[in-house]
């Protein structure tokens, strides 16, 4: 068994005072694909955004508990979040090229990092790595933007492993696709899992049974007094257990409801 | 967009005869149909006595200004007598290049920082309102203010010149970058700044390499903009640079011309010769007016950002 | 245990085809590092943001000490004649400086009544404009006519006055002048003997200045009305000038007020245009269509020749005009201000 990349431990979340996750902890495994799975705002990409500290952009954002990467909180007091981010890559749900080529949006992050080998080649494996060159290897000075929807998002995807991050978080990365774009990038995603751990959130059940190794499913609590709601944890384990055999009740329910 | 056309709205359905007569057959009373028209035939005049002006202005600058434009007006200083004919305003244009040229170093810098600050840092604090309702204010403080001020505090103790006319241009100029600046910088999505953060940049690098790239055609519009203000004006440097007849490239230390205040200058000689250089400047000015505010409107059709 | 993530990782890497092999020199070898250290690593990198964070709001307090910077010194410049003139500075109607009388009430009547007339003048035309770019126009001339009437705000001010003096003043401003006071000369303020020097000739110009301004901003103002509110104006079997009545126009009146507001102080900070128009005359007279003089153009006209004290009576002038067009701003930008709030 692996060291855990991601060790999460009684993460509290909260957006100006208003509590949206509640005492969260699970173990994210190297090298496997681990899907976040539940109604809509449960706090899936409130908990993805944790692991990178994405919620640190985020006014009135309030994150509390340890999150361990590699055995170090990366919420420490020594830590800056710049570094975080530079080691754990993140794709998000509507396709966001900068306007600029597809050459530069690729070349940002090595170049914003101090990148001092062969940008030209380290450009062209990511886009390799990202099922994207043969598309895209004779415009590489065109605008990003005039690509399509699918191909601007593994745009995004080459772009984040340009910087050779260790984890890919990954926002409902094809919800915004059409069908084919999204076997596209989920065939990608199983190649790169080779290299790297992928925390993927999803709202498409297919989806993460598809795709993925380990599967957590946060639900919406619901407090009858005060009328307030916060996502929890319901139920972590491999994908294949959650979807056979839940063992919590509201899994089951969530699970079978959708897929009946 | 608009469903109904105009007062057919209530006219149109007229002559529909399966319903029994009557109600929707009456036409709306006289003096309504008659406002209509009325109301309709003024807005149409209004068009018409706004468009008289533009058409006079550009007919007879172009017509006094092109009869003495010529080679020389371009390139020779005014003769010493106002009654006298040939010569032109190159020192006028030297001047108002150099001032405008330094404000345009000095202003727009600063208004991108200040916007940015705006955007990227203050937000909604007390000290990013109190700028931003200060920079509007500042729009409109009238320009003869701004010359007033820079004459006592560096006028004054230095004496006229090209910095000092600069300096009042540039405190015409800022306020307009960092309003336009900060709206351009408002429209760049979330998301791609969130793109960059992600991929570990610093604030400064966002900033420096995404947010101000993806804003730069319409910033430059903005200051496009102001840069055609600042060619534009004349009291401030009335009381600055104060004005000259000789070319002069000092910076400091000796009153230099600018194309207005020869214009200005010009418009006020009782003698012909005199008038028509004024004419002459004034084709030059209103081009390199116009050839700003044309760019900034290319400029602003370019901006892949804005909607 | 780090280290055996890394191997495995090398491994891994191994095992995908073509491009993907990672090569010894890769930074990524190294990982994962300890993040504290990296972070005491980027050290200066967290320095230059703090300085560039710092010099953008060093950038944008520099507006406000400008400002401040512009009221304290030409207040203190004019001081000594704000002391020995006293309230007569503003209520004299003697302006002699070479016997060092200094009473401006002329020069603030003159910009008054010449912005009044500008607007007085350019409101309805702008009014006219807006309504009629936004609710009739065909969309083919919307363009064109709208990039005229803007093309009105891109002529300088010293080219109004040049234009104004030598092709209006004789086309149009004097003949109207006295046309106006042959009509209507039993009323004081058409009283002749009518030049179109006038405050009436200065405000006609200050008026084709600020149509510009007054209709792009009455524009934005029109269009912000829902479409909703004229097809229920409609449905009501309205005529087309009654929905513009009952729904447009009351919806943008604060909207409208703001834009007049913003001409309005354009007008009166408006100077050369002005100075060469106004006829230069340093009293107060009740017809519109006799000379005068106003703040900003006295400023301009007199200070090449003012001596010492003449320039601070000049400042002086400066400070009052400031004030007004301060006041006349801020209101406006409160009108323009609570409208955007309220959308
Ligand atoms: N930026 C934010 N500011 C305030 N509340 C937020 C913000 N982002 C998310 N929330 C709240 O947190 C809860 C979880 O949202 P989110 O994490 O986006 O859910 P999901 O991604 O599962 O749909 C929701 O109630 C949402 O309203
Ligand atoms: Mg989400």
């Amino acid at each position: 068994m692996n060291e855990p990349v991601f060790s999460v431990k009684d993460l509290n979340v909260s957006y100006g005072g208003n509590l949206a996750l509640k005492d969260v902890s699970l173990d994210i495994q190297p090298r496997e694909i681990t899907a976040i799975i539940g109604p809509s705002g449960c706090g899936k990409s409130t908990f993805i955004r944790c692991l990178n500290r994405m919620n640190d952009l985020v006014p009135g954002a309030q994150v509390e508990g340890q999150v361990m990467y590699h055995g170090e909180d990366i919420y420490g007091p020594q830590v800056d979040p710049v570094t975080v981010r530079r080691r754990i890559g993140m794709v998000f749900q509507r396709p966001n090229p900068f306007p600029k080529s597809i050459y530069d949006n690729v070349a940002f992050g090595p170049r914003i990092n101090g990148f001092k080998g062969d940008l030209g080649e380290l450009v062209e494996r990511s886009l390799r790595r990202a099922a994207l060159w043969d598309e895209v290897k004779n415009k590489m000075r065109k605008s990003a933007l005039a690509l399509s929807g699918g191909q601007q998002q593994r745009l995004c995807i080459a772009r984040a492993i340009a910087v050779e991050p260790d984890v890919i978080l990954m926002d409902e990365p094809a919800s915004a696709l059409d069908p084919i774009a999204t076997v596209r990038i989920e065939d990608l995603m199983q190649e790169l899992k080779q290299e790297y751990s992928i925390v993927i959130v999803t709202h498409n059940m297919q989806q993460a049974a598809r795709v993925s190794d380990k599967t957590a499913f946060l639900y919406t609590e619901v407090d009858e007094e005060s009328m307030s709601r916060w996502g929890i944890l319901v139920e972590y384990g491999p994908t294949g257990g959650i979807f056979t055999k839940p063992v919590d009740k509201r899994t089951e329910d969530y699970v079978s409801g959708r897929f009946g | 967009m608009r469903a109904a056309r105009g007062s057919g709205a209530v006219s149109g359905t007229r002559g529909s005869g399966a319903v029994s007569g009557g109600v929707l057959s009456e036409r709306p009373s006289w003096r309504r149909l008659w406002s209509d028209r009325v109301a309709t035939g003024v807005m149409f005049a209004t068009v018409l006595i706004a468009l008289l002006p533009v058409l006079l202005i550009f007919y007879y600058i172009f017509r006094e200004g092109l009869a003495v434009t010529n080679w020389e007006f371009l390139t020779q200083a005014p003769p010493f007598s106002y009654r006298r004919e040939g010569g032109g305003y190159v020192n006028g244009l030297i001047g108002t290049l150099m001032m405008v040229g330094m404000a345009t170093a000095v202003s727009v810098p600063l208004g991108i920082l200040a916007a940015v600050y705006l955007v990227e840092y203050g937000g909604r604090n007390l000290l990013a309102s109190l700028i931003r309702f200060f920079s509007d204010v500042m729009t409109g403080v009238p320009s003869v203010f701004v010359g007033l001020f820079v004459y006592t505090a560096f006028v004054v103790p230095f004496g006229f010149g090209a910095l000092m006319g600069a300096v009042a241009l540039s405190i015409i100029m800022l306020p307009i970058v960092v309003r336009s600046t900060e709206e351009m910088l408002k429209l760049v999505p979330q998301e791609i700044k969130n793109a960059s953060y992600a991929l570990g940049a610093a604030k400064w690098q966002t900033v420096l390499r995404i947010v101000l790239p993806s804003a730069l055609p319409g910033i430059t519009t903005g200051v496009l903009l102001a840069v055609a203000r600042a060619a534009g004006e004349t009291a401030p440097l009335i009381l600055t640079a104060f004005g000259s007849i000789t070319i002069t490239t000092a910076l400091i230390g000796e009153p230099i011309s600018a194309l207005p205040l020869a214009i200005f200058d010009g418009a006020r000689t009782p003698f012909a010769a005199g008038q028509a250089r004024a004419w002459a400047g004034a084709l030059e000015l209103l081009a390199i007016v116009l050839v700003f505010t044309l760019l900034a409107r290319v400029a602003a059709s370019r901006s892949s950002i804005s909607r | 245990m780090i280290h055996g993530v890394r191997g495995d990782e090398i491994s891994a890497g191994g095992g995908i085809g073509g491009g993907s092999v990672r090569s010894p020199a890769d930074p990524r070898d190294e990982r994962p590092p300890s993040l504290s250290a990296l972070a005491r690593r980027r050290g200066f990198g967290r320095a230059l943001d703090r300085l560039f964070g710092w010099t953008a709001a060093v950038s944008g307090t520099l507006v406000l000490l400008i400002l401040a910077y512009m009221v304290l010194t030409t207040t203190n410049t004019a001081l000594p004649v704000f002391t020995s003139e006293g309230i007569s500075f503003v209520t004299g109607t003697e302006w002699l400086p070479s016997r060092g009388v200094y009473g401006i009430l002329p020069f603030i009547y003159g910009t008054l009544v010449t912005s009044i007339i500008a607007v007085v003048i350019a409101v309805p035309i702008s009014l006219g404009v807006s309504l009629y770019l936004t609710e009739l126009a065909p969309s083919w001339i919307k363009g064109p006519i709208a990039y005229a009437v803007d093309l009105l705000a891109a002529v300088p001010s010293v080219v109004y006055g040049l234009w104004g003096v030598f092709v209006l003043l004789p086309l149009f401003l004097q003949p109207a002048a006295e046309a106006l006071s042959s009509v209507f000369g039993f009323l004081p303020i058409f009283k002749a003997p009518a030049t179109g020097l006038s405050y009436f000739g200065a405000g006609v110009v200050l008026a084709i200045m600020i149509i510009p301004i007054i209709s792009a901003l009455a524009r934005e103002v029109f269009r912000a009305v829902p479409d909703d509110d004229r097809l229920a104006a409609y449905a009501l079997g309205a005529t087309r000038w009654e929905m513009i009545w009952e729904a447009v126009i009351p919806r943008s009146r604060p909207g409208l007020v703001g834009a007049t507001m913003l001409g309005l102080g354009r007008a009166l900070g408006e100077t050369i245009a002005v100075a060469l128009l106004v006829g230069s005359r340093p009293t107060i007279s009740a017809s519109i269509v006799q000379p005068g003089y106003s703040m900003a153009a006295v400023i301009a006209n007199q200070f090449p020749e003012a001596d010492a004290t003449g320039i601070r009576a000049l400042v002086g002038v400066g400070v009052v005009l400031f004030a007004i067009t301060i006041v006349i701003n801020m209101a406006a930008r409160l009108f323009v201000w609570r409208l955007v709030a309220e959308r």
